[in-house]
Order: structure tokens, then C-alpha cells, then sequence
């Protein structure tokens, strides 16, 4: 199932979210991807297999002010951008797909 | 729109990984999914480029990650796959070593055109533009046995007209005379 949610950066810019539900729901995770990236793959099957609520935007099929916008989310929080990149709680970034820290950041 | 078949990929990808002594990654699944995102890149911008990147759209920004990109080989050298995992060295495909994340080694500069660059930071990115650009390295090697002449950080690890092993290679040492 999936369910849009917006999100908003100084009002201005809204992105389009895909939600994916899931029990573990009390962390706010967010995951951009590549629609053909394998390691985004295995992100989006690890945190489904666990059960963890998250939002995603496949970055390649994004607009293109959207694609700068995320570019800069991710510069601000001090990560490279690459994907998948995987925010946690607004403030832990994890860059590509790190099965322990994911754990770690969600207590798991 | 091109039209192409995922055997051919990954014909394509199986031919290139045996001619450079590479593997193809040996998660079926794994491959299976990379080979779809090329393409669906190749259908989309008309080459295949990397999966794993975000690519502009326009060859003449993406020419460095067409796959084969022009980080595999220093990739698959330093971390036995390159960035997307398509291509992995013998390790990493009989499983003595397990498949981990390869950092992007893409220059910042590069990455960036695949943005919208009308942005004001664009003036700080310039320092670290500098500082990649002395990072390559590349060297002119030679095939002592079959005299196969590549540009690149690293001889390949086989050569791919003789299959004579990397130790066979050897630098090319240029010297440039100036006449008067």
C-alpha cells in the first residue's frame, strides 16, 4: 500500500513522498533512492522484511528543482550524495546500505 | 525509445566482465535488478548508465558513468566491486568476502550536472573541484607480451587481447624533448 505525504522545507518546496507502512513506526525514516539502484533495492527490502515505517522518493524520476532540493538536504546534514541515503529522526544519515547502523539508529 | 532485451545486457555485461578477468555479481537477485536498472536507463536516456547514479540525461555530462564506468577499474582493484556491484573480482564472487557499499569516487564536480547548478553554492564547491582533480592518476601501461597499450590509475588485471596477467604490465615512461 502505498500513501502520499508532503513534505515541507521553509514552505516553500514540497516533495512527494511514498509511504510505506510497517509496525516499527516510532522513528521518522526517510529514504532516497535510485528507481534502478540495486543497493536502494536492498534498503527498501530490509526495512520492509523488518517491518519499519518509511517514507521514499525515487530520486531519478523526481522534478528537477525536487532533485537540487534533495541534494541539498543531504549536503546540509554532512553526507555525500549518493544513494540510497537514509535519514533517520532528521538528523542521522546514513549513506548506502549499512545494515547495522540502520539497527543502531532504530534500535533494533 | 530503444528497445532492449535484459539478455542482452547482460550478454553484454558477461562479455565485457570475462574479456577484463571480472564476474558479474553473484547474488542472482542482486544482478537481476542491476541489470533492469541498465536498462531501463539505456530505454530512457539512450545509453547505460550507472544504476546507482543519478544521471543528467545528456552524454556528454554522463560519458564517465556509462557502464562500464570509468571507476570500475580502480573500484574493482581497491574494493573487489565497483560502485553499482555489477562487476566483482573472483573474492568477492566465490564469497570469500562478503559485498559491502564502494564509496563514490565521482568527482564532485561531475556529480553536480546531474542538478539543477543554478545554485549559489557553486562558489564554495570550487576548492573541492581542485582537490579532485589532482586525486586522478592516470598512466599510459603497456602489455610486455602482446604490446597492448591502456591509459589508465591501474593496468587491468588481465589483459584483454593476450589474457596475460597484471604483473606483465609495465608503465610507459614519456619524456618530452623540446628542439630548438
Amino acid at each position: 500500500m502505498v500513501i502520499f505525504w508532503v513534505y515541507q522545507k521553509d514552505n516553500s518546496d514540497i516533495m512527494q513522498f511514498s509511504k510505506i507502512p510497517g509496525i516499527r513506526n516510532e522513528h521518522k525514516v526517510i529514504l532516497f533512492a535510485l528507481s534502478t539502484c540495486g543497493w536502494c533495492k536492498l534498503v527498501k527490502q530490509f526495512l520492509m522484511e523488518n517491518e519499519v515505517e518509511y517514507d521514499y522518493i525515487d530520486i531519478d524520476l523526481s522534478e528537477e528543482n525536487e532533485k537540487e532540493e534533495i541534494r541539498q538536504i543531504i549536503r546540509d546534514r554532512g553526507g555525500s550524495v549518493s544513494f540510497p541515503t537514509t535519514i533517520i529522526d532528521n538528523k542521522i544519515l546514513i549513506t548506502g546500505f549499512r545494515k547495522d547502523k540502520i539497527k543502531e539508529a532504530l534500535n533494533f | 525509445m530503444t528497445e532492449i532485451s535484459l539478455e542482452k545486457i547482460k550478454e553484454r555485461a558477461e562479455i565485457d566482465a570475462k574479456r577484463n578477468g571480472y564476474y558479474l555479481n553473484p547474488d542472482p537477485k542482486f544482478l537481476k535488478s542491476l541489470l533492469q536498472g541498465l536498462k531501463k536507463n539505456e530505454e530512457r536516456y539512450n545509453y547505460p548508465s550507472c544504476p546507482c547514479r543519478l544521471a543528467s540525461g545528456k552524454i556528454e555530462f554522463d560519458k564517465d558513468i556509462i557502464c562500464p564506468c570509468d571507476y570500475r577499474d580502480v573500484d574493482v582493484i581497491e574494493f573487489g566491486a565497483c560502485y553499482c556491484a555489477l562487476y566483482v573480482d573472483e573474492k568477492m564472487h566465490t564469497g570469500t568476502i562478503e559485498l559491502s557499499p564502494v564509496p563514490e569516487r565521482r568527482p564532485l564536480e561531475k556529480q553536480a550536472k546531474s542538478y539543477d547548478s543554478t545554485t549559489k553554492e557553486d562558489q564554495t564547491k570550487k576548492s573541492e573541484i581542485i582537490e579532485e582533480a589532482k586525486v586522478s592518476k592516470l598512466k599510459l601501461w603497456f602489455c610486455e607480451q602482446c604490446g597492448y597499450v591502456v591509459y589508465r590509475d591501474e593496468p587491468p588485471l588481465i589483459c584483454p587481447i593476450c589474457r596475460a596477467k597484471k604483473e606483465m604490465f609495465s608503465k610507459i615512461k614519456t619524456q618530452i624533448i623540446y628542439s630548438s
